[in-house]
């Protein structure tokens, strides 16, 4: 019976969906919708909104401390205090290849990776690889009650010496 | 003496309790051996017979079962680890050396979790270099072969995950250079950096994701896919024993 009943529809109606297509497609749907929602909040939750990492604007202190064309290198911050004739600059002691702490070798006057072999000269710039940039210089200024102060997370581009 | 305890280890067998968690019963006819196997939940992974070849040494030089021999001994002796080991930044390193120096057997198993660590890496590549050689990984084995790679790709990253956890600086910068190599990735690297340590630096909460991974989710992982690993090999038909002899016809 139930056959006659079908077979008596118009054929046109083909192109409308079926009651079980409807609610395929809805649940599909649903499910993906509902995905789309667990990446988006699984993303948001693997991504910590408040870091306690230490600042990165680092107190040097005061430049007396620093001798005259000296390069320091203070390991627990990984920046470098370099005093020329000039005055002071500060540099980036994280080599730009993977991320390894360099060291100053003050015998051959250069800075180097422990990692993979990277050379630079005290002012930063490469001397050989791997490493793909020199090293950044970063952001320094005095402080009002005269310590040299380094924003570790802002490279700059215009090499200016701090003059005491 | 023998017959007494033969009847003793009888009743056992026929005894109810033993009748209703080994259904296949007593017996020593291929079926009974059959059913035993297929019924048990972990047995059931294998096939309830193998060619006489397979089983042979040279066949498959027993890599795959050493490989999860290792797997064994590492969660076995991880478990124990665990509970002297606190992953947090000032504890994690005197843990690891407390467990050195001064948990009873602590420098035993620590050594023993990483020599078997270093063997399982050397055992997944013997094992696939050997499936690779003999041609094993052919059809109808082709999709055991990719589970075989993820399970390659698991065990890596185990051992990875794990080598951050003494907290030493071979650890700190191991980790460091490895995630640098992570944001090479081009477009999201930094964001998969920073998804990895949960932060722009190795640091806590870097150790936490690390020993999370290497104690939960890569372990849980490992067990789904050797099981599925394990499985596949009975439904494709067996180890492999190489191929059928064919006949040389002469004129």
């Amino acid at each position: 019976m139930s056959d006659d009943a079908k077979a008596t529809i118009p054929p046109d109606s083909a192109a409308e969906m079926s009651r079980r297509n409807f609610f395929i497609k809805m649940g599909v749907g649903s499910v993906a919708v509902a995905a789309l929602g667990t990446a988006a909040f699984s993303y948001q939750y693997l991504s910590p909104n408040v870091l306690y990492e230490p600042s990165p604007i680092v107190d040097a202190g005061k430049p007396d401390h620093y001798p005259p064309d000296s390069v320091t290198l203070d390991p627990v911050t990984a920046i470098y205090v370099v005093r020329t004739a000039e005055g002071f600059f500060a540099l980036s002691a994280i080599c730009t290849h993977l991320g390894c702490m360099t060291a100053y070798k003050p015998e051959l006057g250069i800075i180097a990776c422990p990692c993979h072999g990277s050379k630079f000269k005290t002012d930063g710039v490469k001397i050989e690889g791997p490493a793909p940039r020199p090293l950044p210089w970063l952001r320094m200024w005095l402080s009002d009650d005269g310590n040299l102060m380094v924003d570790r997370s802002s490279a700059v581009a215009i090499k200016q010496l701090v003059r005491v | 003496m023998a017959n007494a305890l033969n009847h003793l280890v009888e009743q056992v067998r026929e005894n109810r309790v033993w009748r209703s968690i080994f259904r296949s019963g007593t017996g020593e006819s291929n079926l009974h051996r059959a059913l035993f196997v297929q019924q048990n939940v972990f047995l059931h992974l294998f096939s309830v017979k193998a060619r006489k070849r397979t089983l042979e040494f040279s066949a498959t030089w027993y890599l795959g079962a050493l490989t999860f021999g290792t797997f064994l001994i590492l969660v076995i002796t991880g478990i124990l680890l665990m509970l002297y080991y606190h992953p947090s930044v000032p504890q994690a390193y005197a843990d690891m050396k407390d467990l050195q120096f001064v948990v009873s057997s602590g420098v035993f198993l620590r050594n023993l979790h990483r020599w078997s660590a270093h063997a399982m890496v050397f055992l997944v590549f013997a094992h696939m270099f050997k499936v690779f050689y003999r041609g094993a990984y052919r059809p109808p084995r082709e999709f055991n072969w990719v589970i075989g790679v993820v399970l390659l790709l698991v065990t890596l990253l185990l051992s990875y995950t794990g080598y951050l956890l003494p907290w030493d600086q071979l650890a700190y910068w191991a980790v460091t250079v490895g995630s640098n190599i992570a944001s090479a990735v081009p477009v999201m690297g930094s964001k998969i950096r920073f998804l990895m340590l949960g932060g722009t630096a190795v640091n806590a909460n870097a150790l936490l994701r690390f020993y999370v991974l290497h104690c939960v989710i890569l372990p849980f992982a490992a067990v789904l896919f050797i099981a599925v690993h394990f499985w596949r090999i009975r439904k494709d038909g067996g180890i492999y024993a190489g191929e059928p002899a064919t006949e040389v016809k002469s004129e």
